[in-house]
């Protein structure tokens, strides 16, 4: 039989759903002259001082692996920073693990602890990389409905009504992509109550943790008796403009990190020498920069927010990440045709909610990461599109 | 909020109180007022804007000179500077800690204008004990800004 007889690709990949949004995307890398809401990063490049780390670090000819756990010098001072941030206490040696940006954290942590036919719960819309981790690894995702009257919180009785005894653990991260909500303290801790009572396990993204306005993160390892069970993901690139070096970390017990160890020795053996060298340095004196850029991110979020809600878009107030995630239900359109309309006849890319989950659909991501004069002809082409479809 | 809005002018002076307004959550009154204010009591001294002259071929000489001053009884290095500060050629002037008293940013059309100045005004002025002159050859970077070759980030179109 030849091989050509037989499937190439596996079913589980096979099974996977493709991106909906292939084609708005082929038809975006065809057109110029186009104002990106799309981009999910930053529009600074990483601070100089931290590139001048690096640069300096491959002088010195620091080129080699590391240890697969990650240079110790990071995991120190990444210890010392969630101990300066959140008062809580990870051993450098056994509880921490550097990874290829959260990225890969996400992978590893549903590759160490879902058995064929686990469940996990996420919030529907969420960051499109959770379905797909969970589902690779062999695990089904249970999607948690939210919306917009609810600031697109995740309500823990909703939680606990999907709990299963397949239930393996509730994947969140908040500040959220694509939302931009943030959860309040005492909706984690809801969260973290039914967890505790039905001994799931809570992935924490936290990868947009620094970029809060106004209001408070909370890290989900410091609720109650949660940093047993949470296993939180975090990483250099939204706060410190470092999207492109691929660095990240993960923070859990020993048992889970060792596991995940176990996977990141064979498959990537250690993040890159150079990246790990710009953390440290990002760690040590970063603090300033991230500061100076959420300022500067509050101003335009709140310029895209007004303007958004004038031109007829209604949305919440996302209180963080770098994302507005208006309701575009009043043009009667879903929100591919409304993104791909948008896009050929005003030149404004937008990322249609639905790329996020069945939830998302109706609304529009707009990244507000991107120059003050960008967001503010992009509202005047969006509200001259909105005037013509608005039913 | 004086400080919020300071910034913002600082780095783009054009920004308008409307647009101020909404990055501050603060009505367009009061910042214009905050403004006003801010302009009448000189903590903003004037608006400007920084060129790159070399891009339109502007024949413009700077020079920093080292001034050495012999302090006065009374009123220290403050006499002398004003009488230097006076000058319009003298675009800044700073007292300094260290091997000389006063930097002085001169600019001129020629190299002869500039050194005529430092001859015939600022040197001669009684208690001028010296003056070292350096014309400045290139500038890079002008108030935070870099001149030429600034980088361009360069983002995917899209990323979700």
């Amino acid at each position: 039989m030849s091989i050509r007889a037989r499937n190439l690709t596996s079913q589980r990949v096979n099974q996977l759903a493709p991106s909906g949004i292939r084609r708005f995307f082929d038809l975006l890398a065809s057109m110029e002259g186009v104002i990106s809401l799309g981009v999910g990063e930053p529009d600074f490049a990483t601070p100089w001082h931290i590139r001048e780390a690096a640069i300096y670090s491959l002088e010195k000819g620091y080129t080699m692996y590391t240890s697969n756990l990650g240079m110790p010098e990071l995991r120190q001072e990444l210890s010392r920073h969630l101990k300066d941030n959140y008062g809580l206490d990870y051993d450098p040696d056994s509880e921490l693990l550097i990874t290829v940006g959260v990225s890969e954290g996400l992978d590893l942590t549903m590759r160490a602890i879902l058995d064929p036919g686990d469940e996990v719960i996420m919030p529907d819309p969420c960051y499109v990389s959770y379905n797909p981790c969970v589902a690779l690894a062999g695990g089904r995702p249970i999607m948690v409905p939210t919306n917009q009257e609810n600031n697109f919180e995740v309500g823990a009785a909703d939680i606990e009504a999907r709990v299963t005894d397949k239930t393996k653990a509730i994947l969140i991260g908040y500040p959220a992509n694509p939302t931009g909500a943030v959860m309040p303290r005492d909706k984690l801790a809801q969260i973290a109550e039914v967890a505790r009572r039905h001994h799931l396990l809570v992935i924490y993204d936290e990868i947009y943790a620094r970029l809060v306005y106004g209001v408070e993160h909370t890290c989900f390892a410091t609720l109650p008796q949660m940093k047993e069970n949470t296993i939180l993901l975090g990483g250099f690139s939204k706060a410190y403009a470092m999207t492109g070096w691929r660095i990240g970390y993960a923070a859990a017990n020993k048992e889970v990190i060792a596991s995940m160890t176990k996977i990141h020795q064979y498959t990537m053996l250690c993040a890159s020498i150079m990246a790990q060298v710009a953390a440290i340095e990002a760690l040590k004196s970063g603090e300033d920069s991230v500061t100076e850029m959420v300022k500067d991110y509050n101003r335009r979020r709140l310029v895209m927010v007004k303007g958004l809600n004038k031109i007829g878009l209604p949305c919440f107030e996302p209180k963080g990440a770098f994302y507005a995630f208006p309701s575009i239900k009043s043009t009667g359109m879903t929100s591919e045709e409304f993104a791909e309309k948008l896009l050929l006849q005003e030149k404004v890319a937008a990322v249609p909610g639905s790329a996020f989950g069945q939830c998302g659909e109706g609304y529009i991501r707009c990244c507000y990461a991107t120059s003050l004069a960008d967001i503010e002809e992009a509202l005047v082409r969006m509200g001259r599109f909105v005037k013509r479809y608005k039913k | 909020m004086l400080k919020e809005i300071l910034k913002i002018l600082e780095n783009d002076a054009r920004t308008t109180a409307k647009q101020i307004s909404t990055m501050t959550s603060t009505s367009s009154a009061e910042v214009t007022k905050i403004i006003k204010k801010a302009e009448k009591d000189h903590t903003i001294l004037k608006y400007k804007t920084i060129i790159n002259w070399e891009k339109v071929g502007g024949e413009q000489v700077e020079a920093l000179i080292e001034v050495k001053i012999a302090p006065q009884r009374d009123v220290g290095f403050d006499a002398i500077a004003e009488r230097i500060y006076r000058f319009p050629q003298a675009r800044s002037v700073y007292l300094l800690s260290g091997t000389y008293d006063l930097l002085v940013l001169v600019a001129g059309k020629t190299m002869h204008e500039v050194s005529d100045f430092v001859s015939q005004k600022l040197a001669p002025i009684e208690g001028v004990q010296g003056t070292v002159t350096h014309f400045m050859l290139k500038r890079y970077k002008e108030d935070g800004e870099i001149l030429e070759g600034k980088e361009e980030v360069k983002r995917q179109p899209v990323i979700l």
